[in-house]
């Protein structure tokens, strides 16, 4: 079996336009929701959340080209660009064929089946644009990805709502190790602020008007965000052949289902996925110094999350760390879990561990060290990514510093 | 038909219940309603009375609607009710 590395990051979210601000950001602990720009707004009851301000997709796509991309693609573009930039890796016509990628989505090309639905429900029009199915079908994106890069490998989309990501990279894990493919593009994305998206979500009441306070126990909720993370994968042999950096090695990944409740989480599946995960990357529980939790800031994730790895953790939960970036950045919902690999990176690399903002109470139910406010400095060796989705699906992956 | 008996109707329904047996003083959760099923009467509350409801499920007690047993969702509903004309 192959080992596997990460050569290569990229995103676009509302704390950065690429990995360096993203960063940045992180370690600031800063605040990237905000009041809501959208038509409607005064239809809508939730108001705020981690849009991308100021977005000009004409400063980066031609108009042809934009015929075709639905915000989720333009800013899968974006996040693939700057991962493949930063890898160094140059996609021959040779590596073309064993290069792949998996990414995931919830919800796809939701801008465009927003303006669509408004245009022939609402306006009373008859016609729409002819690309209208091209734009917003869910694998676009990956598509598009693959087009722009020459990928001609294993390529397909993941849709397992906020766990879309975690299940993304770790399938493109499992291809490289396995020796399907040398490379794999890997992450994802979700553009789902429109004014049908937010309403939705407010639909099920679980959004916060306020902010996203993860494991406060004064939290009142998600917040949704929107953008992509990409990562470039590779053999470990590869990697180091061509000379190329390698920013961490991934060595575990573990799925499971709750088969239990469309909506509320289990411990149970929690708890089987972080013990898979552990044991696919062979490592002792004690040896995870950070753990990059789900942490949506509802009352029932961040108890449920925070007792399966209590159970998963034993005594050394109190001993590592655990934050959620999403008090900064919101919850990208299928983009999540890439974006927030991000913090594991920088915890792996810098030594700095991402906050969690936000934080003003605490709350028994929710008693580990979950990095309150201020980023710390510390040196771990492996961490854990968390995603536990709508509908029972987990995915949790597991990296190691190199 | 009252505030009160069209609530009771509203709850019966999501519980699978007939509406006698929804008693004032029972919990939602003693008439077998979930989370779920919680944010589904709410939804239905509005829609058959034109209001918006205040309740958000990540801090039911906190929320000014309280839904601690029929007989205060009624309360809450007539109020919300009355507010509105």
């Amino acid at each position: 079996m192959n080992r596997v590395v990460i050569t290569g990051a990229g995103t676009i979210n509302a704390l950065g336009r690429s990995v360096p601000e993203t960063l940045q950001a992180m370690r600031e602990g800063q605040l990237g929701i905000g009041p809501l720009q959208m038509r409607d707004l005064d239809r809508l009851s939730v108001k705020i959340g981690g849009q991308i301000k100021n977005f000009d997709p004409e400063a980066y796509f031609d108009r042809q080209k934009l015929a075709l991309y639905d915000r989720v693609t333009q800013l899968t573009l974006l996040a693939s660009r700057e991962a493949i930039t930063q890898s160094g890796l140059e996609i021959t016509e040779e590596l073309s064929e064993a290069t792949g990628l998996v990414l995931g989505t919830a919800a796809g090309g939701m801008n465009t089946w927003d303006d669509n639905f408004r245009s022939v429900y609402e306006e009373g029009k008859n016609r729409v644009h002819p690309f209208v199915v091209p734009k917003l079908m869910t694998n676009a994106a990956a598509s598009h990805v693959s087009m722009a890069h020459n990928i001609k490998g294993p390529s397909l989309t993941v849709s397992t709502a906020c766990a879309s990501s975690n299940h993304a990279i770790g399938l493109a894990f499992q291809m490289v190790r396995s020796g399907m493919a040398q490379v794999m593009l890997a992450g994802g994305a979700d553009a789902m602020l429109t004014f049908g998206g937010i309403k939705a979500w407010e639909g099920l009441r679980v959004m916060s008007k306020t902010a996203c306070r993860p494991f406060s126990a004064n939290r009142s909720g998600m917040v949704q965000g929107e953008g992509a993370g990409v990562f470039v994968l590779e053999t470990y042999e590869g990697a180091k052949a061509r000379g190329a950096e390698i920013l961490a090695e991934l060595i575990g990944f573990y799925m499971t289902s709750d088969a239990g409740d469309i909506v509320m989480p289990n411990q149970q599946g929690a708890v089987r996925a972080i013990r898979g995960a552990l044991r696919d990357a062979r490592l002792d529980s004690q040896d995870i110094g950070y753990i990059n939790a789900h942490g949506t800031g509802t009352a029932a994730n961040d108890k449920t999350e925070c007792a399966a790895v209590m159970e998963a953790f034993g005594a050394h939960a109190q001993a590592l760390m655990m934050s959620s970036t999403k008090s900064m950045h919101g919850h990208l919902i299928g983009g999540a879990g890439a974006v927030e690999l991000l913090a594991c990176l920088m915890a792996l690399q810098d030594g700095v561990i991402a906050p969690t903002i936000g934080y003003e109470h605490p709350d028994p139910e929710c008693a580990l060290d979950v990095v309150p406010n201020i980023a710390r400095q510390a040196k771990v060796t492996a961490t854990l990514s968390n995603a536990f989705a709508f509908g029972g699906m987990n995915a949790v992956l597991v990296l190691k510093a190199i | 038909m009252s505030v009160k008996n069209k609530v009771i109707q509203i709850i019966a329904e999501q519980g699978l219940l007939d509406m006698a047996d929804v008693s004032l003083s029972a919990t939602l959760e003693d008439l077998g309603i979930d989370s779920l099923g919680v944010v589904e009467s709410i939804f239905a509350i509005e829609e058959e009375f034109d209001i918006e409801v205040p309740f958000n499920a990540n801090a039911p007690q906190e929320s000014e609607f309280d839904i601690s047993s029929v007989a205060t969702i009624v309360s809450a509903v007539e109020t919300l009710v009355a507010e509105q004309t």
